[in-house]
């Protein structure tokens, strides 16, 4: 019974937190929706809310970094373009409302993407995976500054881990060192050694970095304002480099009993083989193309969940639904706290249960 | 195509870049420490279990050789008493025949002595009786025979009994 | 109208992807509850079924947002 009363009183007092904090945010919030429309109003360009515009504007990338509102800060644009290498700011494409003569080309940021502004305002676009272009765009856009980030965050930490354990050697782990260890290891104990086998050691540094990379860029994107606020991997471009890099460290690690698998199968016919091939091959890319849309689509999804709510209270135009809204955010991001971790898990399993079947050895 | 499911070439590009850098950088001076270092800790627990592990096991096999050599010197001790015991009982054992045997000697050789003596007090005594008689003999015989007829008819009475 | 197909086609994939999730996640209960002691190596398996089938389910989303725009 005591304990019990204790226990109430704990989530009484939490709810109580929580109910204050939300009716600040319930104030807060109209209070900065209400603002835009009437000043738009004054300017006489009454604008209807798209919550799917606003949505996919923040989970696409952007070659400025929002720190909230209408301010933020402008970021590199580095052109790589059939003439020479062009390098300037940003902010002299003013979120497109004004074109930049460079050295070789005029540009224009067409939804936030370079194009080229030809004669007779003709546009072209950037280069994409697709499409060929005079223009390659490799801007430090602010996916790539986030990333930036989070690659100084980790060599940071483990860095300062790998010194740790020099300093103290042979001794129990301390501070950082001893919430990091137990990861380690669960990356070394539960996902590396069961699926590849007693040869795990050498896939350790490429699980450890996949693994520590894709976890810190999923909580830095759940973070809504400056150092996060990017969708990085949850943007299947880097999403896609991840599974190529499984892709290649599973096939140039498949030994003989691997490849004989796929090009000379027992006991199946031979006029079946190019059929089986044509399966193996499949089979070989579909692996780590599931891997990237996975990451990709779970990362994406909690933003999209994540945006949608927050742009309930600015579709409904109501104070009443902030509550409400901010109830079902904050149950998200815990929601999507967890897929962080689990994610990065799930990545880091499968890379490592493919090298396995890859480099398992016969036995029959 | 929806922008969001097309990769964009910038960012493959320095993803790729990125990557590449924190991996060798991680690797290098990050994973190979840490593993190296978490291996050998675990190594040396290893290790240090094994060798507690042999420690205990030299230490109950050395309490079990003590108490072995308890025993034995236990067992070594009783034998000694034993002995002692039956050492003792033999020497009183034979202390007492020596002494039974020494008594019985001396009773023989007093039993002898007193033989002698007496033979010798008995002969004494026999030729003082056999002089004393004969002188007692001489005396009567004196007396008697100074008369003659006495000495015939004592002759005759001696003659009498004389049967051949 | 592409739009909502768009959605449609999403909520869809969604719908069998989550029958099979249920049916991994049920089987999964009921291995542990019957023993307790393999519940790590059901997890393990359980999570990698999981992702099999929710990877089928994204790439219906995936498709859906090529409908998109």
């Amino acid at each position: 019974m005591y304990k019990s009363s204790i226990l109430k009183s704990k989530i009484f007092r939490g709810l109580q937190i929580f109910c204050v904090f939300l009716t600040l945010t319930a104030f807060l919030s109209p209070a900065f929706g209400q603002d835009k429309p009437t000043q738009e109003v004054e300017k006489g360009v009454e604008k209807k809310f798209e919550p799917s515009e606003v949505i996919l504007e923040h989970i696409a990338d952007s070659h400025y970094f929002h720190l909230g509102g209408e301010a933020s800060f402008p970021l590199p644009v580095i052109l790589y373009t059939n003439k020479g290498l062009e390098v300037f700011s940003s902010s002299q494409l003013e979120h497109g409302h004004t074109d930049y003569a460079g050295k070789y080309y005029t540009y224009r940021l067409v939804n936030d993407k370079v194009n080229v502004v030809g004669p007779a305002n003709s546009l072209t676009e950037s280069a994409s995976v697709f499409k060929g272009s005079p223009v390659v765009d490799l801007s430090i856009t602010r996916n790539v500054v986030s990333m930036f980030m989070s690659i100084i965050v980790l060599l940071i930490i483990f860095i300062a881990v790998a010194s740790a354990y020099k300093k103290r050697e042979g001794k129990a782990p301390k501070g950082l060192q001893s919430f990091m260890e137990p990861i380690i290891i669960f990356v070394r104990d539960d996902i590396a050694r069961p699926n590849i086998g007693y040869k795990y050691q050498r896939f350790m540094p490429l699980l450890l970095t996949v693994f520590f990379f894709i976890w810190i860029n999923n909580l830095i994107g759940l973070v809504p304002f400056f150092p996060g606020g990017s969708n990085l991997t949850g943007n299947i471009a880097v999403t896609l480099v991840l599974s190529v890099i499984t892709l290649l460290m599973v096939n140039l690690n498949g030994n003989k009993h691997y490849w004989k698998h796929i090009f000379i199968p027992a006991d199946v016919p031979v006029w079946i083989w190019p059929l089986w091939w044509v399966i193996e091959l499949v089979g070989i890319i579909s692996r780590p193309f599931a891997l990237m849309i996975r990451l990709f689509a779970n990362i994406t999804a909690g933003h999209i969940i994540v945006l949608s709510l927050i742009s309930l209270i600015f579709v409904f135009k109501s104070l009443y639904i902030a509550p409400v809204s901010v109830a079902f955010v904050v149950f998200m991001d815990v929601l999507e706290l967890l897929v962080a971790a689990l994610q990065a898990f799930i990545f880091t399993l499968l890379t490592a249960l493919f090298i396995g079947t890859a480099i398992e050895e016969a036995h029959h | 195509m929806n922008p969001l499911v097309t990769p964009e070439i910038g960012l493959i590009f320095w993803t790729t870049v990125s990557f590449a850098v924190l991996f060798f950088l991680l690797a290098k001076f990050a994973w190979k420490p840490i593993m190296s270092a978490i291996d050998e800790r675990e190594r040396s627990i290893e290790d240090s279990l094994l060798k507690a592990e042999a420690a205990k096991e030299e230490m109950s096999r050395l309490t079990s050789e003590n108490e072995a050599l308890l025993k034995q010197a236990r067992a070594e001790r009783d034998v000694i008493l034993h002995e002692a015991k039956k050492v003792k009982d033999q020497i009183i054992s034979e202390a007492k025949e020596a002494a039974h045997t020494e008594g019985a000697r001396m009773i023989e050789l007093a039993r002898v002595e007193i033989n002698n003596q007496k033979a010798i007090a008995m002969a004494d005594v026999k030729n003082q009786v056999a002089s004393l008689s004969l002188e007692i003999a001489e005396k009567v015989l004196k007396q008697q025979l100074a008369d003659q007829n006495k000495q015939d008819e004592l002759v005759s009475q001696l003659l009498k009994e004389v049967k051949l | 109208m592409i739009g909502s197909i768009a959605a449609l086609g999403a909520g869809l994939s969604v719908i069998g992807a989550g029958i099979g999730i249920g049916q991994i996640g049920g089987k999964a209960v009921e291995g542990i509850a019957r023993q307790p002691e393999a519940a790590a190596k059901i997890q393990t398996a359980m999570i990698i079924a999981a992702a099999l089938v929710e990877g089928a389910a994204l790439f219906g989303v995936v498709v859906s947002f090529l409908g998109l725009k």
